[in-house]
């Protein structure tokens, strides 16, 4: 059989190749985990999300009620919402504990600019699943939600409202916002992530494994099996965490949207837009007779452009060395979003 | 030639592109603006209440506030399109979303909102409550 396989596809070959990939051994060795956990986690999402599939349906008057259907109804229904909420939370969790990691690693300087970029796509993806795929339960949480962000892409300068349009699929969140949201989620983001994920992972396995601020001739471990077999383990560790989660603390369906209610008291978006969140609530109504939003709004755009180019404004420094302001922005990045998203989930 | 085969690709890309952008941007529904609506009768509105209606396609809060009667502001916040609520508590009329606050004449008072409220009129005609553009 493997003879069979071998003498069409060069199985041997990339045997071959496995066993002579190697993955750096040093201080850092642990943060090379965590690009194989959102990977593992990526594919559950994809796996649960196509079992809830089977039973939602969208629309204003069966979104909420397939989803109550299904935690309700359906045999372990309960079990995959569940699942697939909070693995949606892990996973973007642990890209961003890959992206800072890479970045204080220095991962991303040359050659492995395009290995960085696309890994801040997928960074962005991963929101925009989360963003999509919060409205589709339609309740009254996710309604404001989107209320409130689909309101923010209208703030874009010169295309705002245009873009707005085409988002909510109208001028109000609507049934006409919930069936695009739902095409986005379930057809259009998960064709663009896949092929950025082939992608990224590619520019990984040509590039290699970065050696951070290490010595390039530094110990290694074989990826296959050694490396390999650890990541299956901590996969096995993250499945059983999130089987633990899902029973014990099941995700709530809240109340069905009603179009025509004030916003409830308390209402908060997800903990990873909760220091966007927490910004925009602070930033004064008008700065220099400019809309307050439309100033922060900006400027977390800009700060996210800096970031996605910043193996070319760090890339002066020669590779090896320790570079202050990186470090410095990269901890003021950190300490922000920690300091506004603490504050953000206390205040009222 | 080189012009002239880029220009073709170029046009081609454009043929398809601009239909696919213009059949994601709905169409104008055009819906009647009401001049004036009822909303229901004086006595299912008590003192330090409210409730939102459409007018149009504009959410509407009327207010029956025990200090300054009854009152009718557009409910959508103008910092970020959440929908306000009237706090008895307060006075005042508050966004959950971001903690705007808006007086009841709908002047934004404290938080983000960049903008008042727009008000609307209401008219009591034999105990029947109307809501009706300034």
């Amino acid at each position: 059989m493997l003879a069979w396989l071998n003498e069409r596809l060069g199985v041997e070959k990339a045997l071959e190749w496995a066993k002579h990939k190697t993955v750096p051994v040093h201080r850092g060795t642990v943060f090379y985990y965590l690009g194989g956990v959102s990977l593992f986690l990526f594919i559950l999402q994809v796996m649960s999300g196509i079992l809830l599939l089977m039973y939602y349906r969208v629309g204003t008057d069966s979104s909420y009620e397939s989803v109550r259907f299904i935690t309700t109804k359906v045999d372990f229904g309960w079990l995959f919402r569940s699942l697939h909420s909070w693995t949606a939370n892990l996973f973007v969790l642990f890209i961003f504990l890959h992206m800072f990691s890479v970045f204080f690693m220095k991962a991303y300087r040359k050659p492995r600019e395009l290995t960085w970029m696309s890994g801040f796509v997928l960074f962005c993806l991963a929101l925009a699943f989360g963003f999509s795929g919060y409205l589709l339960p339609w309740n009254e949480l996710a309604f404001f939600a989107t209320k409130v962000g689909t309101d923010i892409i209208g703030e874009v300068p010169g295309i705002g409202s245009w873009l707005l349009k085409i988002v909510r699929g109208g001028e109000d969140v609507t049934g006409a916002t919930l069936s695009r949201l739902f095409g986005l989620h379930v057809a259009v983001l998960p064709g663009i992530t896949t092929v950025m994920l082939v992608l990224h992972l590619a520019f990984v396995q040509i590039q290699g494994m970065s050696h951070g601020d290490q010595p390039e001739k530094g110990k290694t471990m074989p990826f296959f099996p050694n490396f390999l077999l650890r990541d299956m383990i901590l996969w096995l560790i993250t499945l059983n965490i999130l089987a633990v989660l899902a029973v014990f603390f099941p995700w709530e369906l809240g109340k069905k949207a009603d179009v025509l209610a004030s916003a409830p008291a308390g209402i908060k978006p997800e903990w990873y837009f909760l220091f966007t969140y927490q910004a925009l609530k602070v930033i004064p109504g008008k700065i220099l007779s400019i809309p307050g939003e439309l100033v922060g709004i900006l400027l977390f755009n800009l700060a996210g452009i800096l970031w996605f180019l910043v193996p070319f404004w760090d890339a002066k420094i020669p590779e090896g060395k320790r570079n202050r302001v990186v470090n410095i922005v990269g901890l003021f990045a950190v300490l922000f979003i920690l300091a506004m998203t603490i504050w953000g989930h206390w205040s009222s | 030639m080189r012009i002239l085969f880029g220009g073709g690709i170029a046009g081609a890309l454009a043929a398809m592109i601009y239909p696919a952008i213009k059949f994601l941007i709905p169409p104008e529904e055009p819906e009647a603006e009401p001049d004036i609506l009822k909303v229901g009768r004086k006595e299912d509105f008590p003192a330090g209440t409210s409730k939102i209606f459409k007018f149009g396609r504009t959410p509407v809060i009327l207010i029956h506030s025990k200090a300054s009667g009854l009152l009718a502001l557009s409910a959508t916040c103008t910092h970020l399109d959440c929908l306000v609520q009237y706090r008895d508590d307060m006075g005042a009329i508050w966004c959950a979303c971001h903690n705007g606050k808006y007086d009841l004449s709908g002047k934004n008072i404290s938080g983000p909102p960049p903008r008042p409220l727009t008000p609307f009129a209401v008219k009591v005609i034999r105990d029947e409550i109307f809501i009706a553009k300034v």
